[in-house]
């Protein structure tokens, strides 16, 4: 049987077959199961008895910006997927570019929502909900800073030519990552501002 | 050379000293503070996390028999309540966080890439990162109760007695974000075992070869990775209403005290199972090796596992049964909680069967073994008893309740891995241990926690509840705790003589050779101890029982081959398998010793002490720290094969 074994094998971080990559399906699992609970939370003290108008506090938030911020991160994910695909081709270019595009829309997506905490008439303190509201959010945008910091070093790292088509593991492990941070603020995004519309209060 | 070949084919040779004397040097962890410091051998760091759970162990033992002299008799003073509070805490505290998970993660640390025929875990920088936040954690969570400020309303928390207005002092702050940090070990070390399951079990070892210590262990890990981010979650929220004013637990306020325990209860429980089921592992793997024949039903007693776990996530609110929730809740988490006993009975018919259909030889880890099935019989009955809602109210917060969790956490860890440090003590040191000091210390122990702990059923079923600090001479409770006192002594004195019997092996043992025990599994087929590379050529296996082939294998199937297959020596290198049949699948690059690990461990430690001191510049050090660190271990590396090939590709 022994001699079977003799055939040729890829070395070292290669694509899906690096730990690396395991690794951060694992993490993104565990992540994913911290926001589950963040929402869980949400519902729970959704459905108590709250005083008229506290929950949400001044009514369901404005959908305006929200949506247009939404739209800014999923655009972040097409890009990095398209750097992904890119190195896949050996295409350097679209890798540095597609990488630094969603970095930085990532950090528009994180300067729109500083102003939007800005506006809201209640502070981290005044309710349930909007202790709920900053922290859920503020969790989000905790991953979107470290997803940025992850997007930014993959791209100085590509423009010192570190990836080519066969060893990409960091940047599929890093994109993996950032595209679960947009998945998961679709999650949080409806929970705050689309179920108060169907009618979700105490 | 600093770059690394995309491909290779790797040669099947049989081993040689000279390819052990190459590997040899190629693995082995520099010597001194610095080699120390900066391991990332998964023995290493696996007897580090074995050592530390001991001590910890021994610290939560010593504060349980002080208050078990307050307890002893009606109306005695030795503490005063606020010390007993903190007593009863920091030992729940120590037992089950500090002690019965990591001692779990330590042996299956050192054991798994053996049991595996792999040269290391999957992630050996993750493992020992692991390991150093778990030590951070512990001595995080013992500065306050050192400093006389130990969290102090038990281990599960409640608030609102944990909340601000009723708990004034940095007690609960500590006791919060040790927690958290401590989380942090769990989960990186969770995933590395995950990871480590499905790509480094070496060729031939698919899903259904795999030993059952491996699937206790992946089955908890699993677990951690789902359930660890709600009490993570609930220690920060508890953190952030007793410290920047947000109401989450504050009924007062609008909160809910209640989303404190579903989020505690939600990660607690299944942690109890993560706390057994590589327990029971470990007694489904050593168990047989005595009985002399394979373990009964190999495939029942894996899906059992995975099965009792994924029920396990269903039965949080068997803790709230008195927290008047609705009807139909009660009745689901009543039912969930009662078919927990099918797959729990199947492991116990599977051990009781060995036992019956082998030829048992009645050493002291058989009879650690053994008295495991009994105990956890006794455990599972009480816990089955309270699964039944009225009973659950008749008992809840008594000593019955005590009673059943220590039968559960003594009966299914501390016996199981005591017997297991007995089975496996050859291989980690190359000795034996002491077989009639074993005996001593066998049935000091079972004696002496049967008369510890048996008595509470009876003392909760008089109706004594537990954590009360004393009681009235009226009760007629005097007597019952008299006899758990003494039994709780006899026991301490028993894990004494265990410590003993360790000390003295170790050095005057008799030598092992690479198997004394004739066990079956590819642990047995190295030396005792290891080399630091474990195998020097990768193993390939054909059965569940590759040392015990030549005398259950049917004629004509395929052999394992142990002592000739995969040479790989062109640096730190360990083969990737296929997850689930195990077909070799890459050459990974393995790290080396590297200061990393503990940097991001200490820098995870500025940052909770940070948030304990409500230190804002201290918490901006730390975060700065970790993206430093952070940014070191993931810089891509030639020698870890993550980097293009410059020269080549020009």
């Amino acid at each position: 049987m022994a001699e079977r074994l003799e055939q040729r094998l890829p070395v070292g971080a290669m694509d899906t077959r690096a730990s690396g990559w395991w690794a951060m399906i694992f993490t993104v699992f565990t992540e994913a199961s911290l926001f589950v609970y963040l929402l869980f939370s949400y519902y729970y003290l959704a459905v108590q008895p709250h005083a008229p108008g506290t929950f949400p506090e001044g009514g369901p938030p404005p959908l305006g910006i929200a949506a247009i911020n939404t739209a800014i991160l999923l655009i972040s994910s097409v890009a990095v997927g398209w750097a992904q695909l890119g190195i896949e081709r050996n295409n350097r270019w679209r890798l540095v570019a597609g990488l630094g595009t969603g970095a930085l829309l990532g950090m528009i997506f994180l300067v729109i929502q500083w102003f939007e905490w800005g506006d809201r008439p209640f502070g981290l303190s005044s309710t349930p909900y909007s202790s709920l509201y900053f922290v859920i959010t503020g969790f989000h945008m905790a991953h979107v800073a470290v997803g940025v910091l992850m997007l930014l070093a993959l791209t100085w790292w590509s423009k010192l030519g570190y990836f080519n088509n066969r060893r990409f593991a960091h940047i599929h492990i890093g994109a993996l990552y950032w595209h679960f941070v947009d998945a998961v603020w679709i999650a949080v995004f409806f929970t705050f501002y689309i179920t108060p519309l169907l009618g979700l209060k105490a | 050379m600093t770059s690394t070949d995309y491909e290779r084919r790797p040669s099947v040779a049989p081993e040689t000293p000279g390819l052990a004397e190459r590997l040899n040097r190629l693995w082995e962890t520099a010597p001194g503070l610095y080699g120390w410091l900066a391991t990332v051998d998964h023995k290493e760091i696996g007897i580090r996390y074995i050592i530390t759970a001991f001590a910890f162990l021994i610290l939560g033992g010593i504060e349980a028999l002080i208050f078990r002299l307050q307890l002893s008799w009606s109306n005695l003073h030795l503490l005063t309540p606020e010390q007993y509070d903190q007593l009863f805490t920091v030992h729940g505290m120590t037992m089950i966080f500090l002690y019965a998970g990591p001692v779990l993660s330590g042996f299956s640390n050192y054991l798994w890439p053996l049991l595996l025929g792999a040269r290391d875990m999957a992630l050996p920088r993750l493992n020992a990162l692991s390991y150093w936040i778990y030590l951070c954690a512990g001595i995080v969570l013992y500065s306050g109760f050192a400093i006389g400020f130990g969290p102090n309303v038990g281990w599960f928390n409640y608030v609102p007695l944990a909340a601000r207005a009723y708990n004034d002092g940095p007690n609960i702050d500590i006791y919060a974000l040790g927690m958290i940090l401590l989380g942090i070990s769990t989960t990186v070390g969770s995933i590395n075992f995950v990871v480590t399951f499905l790509r480094m079990r070496c060729p031939g070892m698919s899903i259904n070869r795999v030993p059952i210590l491996a699937w206790g262990t992946l089955t908890a890990s699993a677990a951690n990775i789902f359930a660890i981010p709600a009490v993570s979650l609930a220690f920060l929220l508890l953190w952030m209403d007793r410290n920047v004013g947000t109401h989450f637990f504050d009924v007062a306020a609008g909160g809910s005290a209640l989303l404190w325990q579903h989020l505690f209860w939600m990660f607690g429980h299944p942690w109890v199972y993560a706390i057994v089921l590589p327990a029971m592992g470990m007694v489904s793997d050593g168990l047989p090796v005595f009985c002399r024949r394979p373990l009964v039903g190999y495939s029942v007693v894996a899906l059992a596992t995975v099965a009792t776990m994924v029920l396990g996530f269903g039965v949080w609110v068997h803790h709230m049964f008195a927290t008047g929730l609705p009807g139909v809740s009660l009745s689901f988490f009543s039912a969930a909680s009662i078919i927990i006993a099918l797959p729990s009975a199947v492991g116990v018919f599977a051990w009781l069967a060995t036992i019956w259909t082998g030829r048992p030889i009645f050493t002291t880890p058989f009879l650690f073994f053994a008295s495991f099935i009994l105990l956890f019989t006794i455990g599972g009955v009480s816990g089955y008893m309270t699964g039944s809602v009225p009973v659950d109210w008749q008992l809840t917060d008594t000593y019955f309740v005590v009673a059943h969790l220590h039968y559960v956490l003594i009966g299914i860890n501390v016996f199981p891995v005591v017997g297991a440090t007995y089975f496996w003590f050859p291989k980690f040191t190359g000795r034996m241990m002491d077989e009639r000091l074993g005996r001593w210390n066998f049935w000091t122990m079972f004696v002496g926690f049967n008369l510890g702990f048996f008595p509470m059923h009876i003392s909760g079923l008089l109706g004594m509840p537990r954590r009360i600090y004393t009681y009235g001479d009226n009760m007629g409770w005097d007597w019952i705790n008299l006899i758990t006192t003494v039994g709780s002594f006899l026991f301490g004195l028993g894990v004494l003589l265990f410590v003993w019997n360790v000390a003295k092996s170790l050095r005057a043992g008799v030598v092992a050779g690479d198997n004394p025990w004739d066990a079956p599994t590819l642990e047995w087929a190295t030396s005792s101890p290891p080399p630091p590379y474990n195998f020097a050529v990768i193993p390939t296996v054909a059965s569940r029982h590759p040392l015990w082939e030549d005398r259950l294998a049917r004629v004509g199937t395929e052999k394992s081959v142990i002592g000739r297959g995969l040479v790989l020596e062109q640096g730190r290198e360990a083969l990737g398998t296929t997850p689930l049949d195990a077909q070799p699948n890459v050459i990974l690059k393995m790290p080396g010793d590297t200061l990393v690990p503990l940097c991001l461990a200490l820098a995870m430690s500025v940052l909770t002490i940070g948030l304990a001191l409500v230190n804002w510049f201290v918490v901006a050090a730390g975060v700065v720290l970790i993206a430093a660190a952070i940014l070191a271990w993931l810089w891509p590396s030639a020698s870890l094969g993550e980097t293009a090939e410059v020269d080549r590709d020009g």
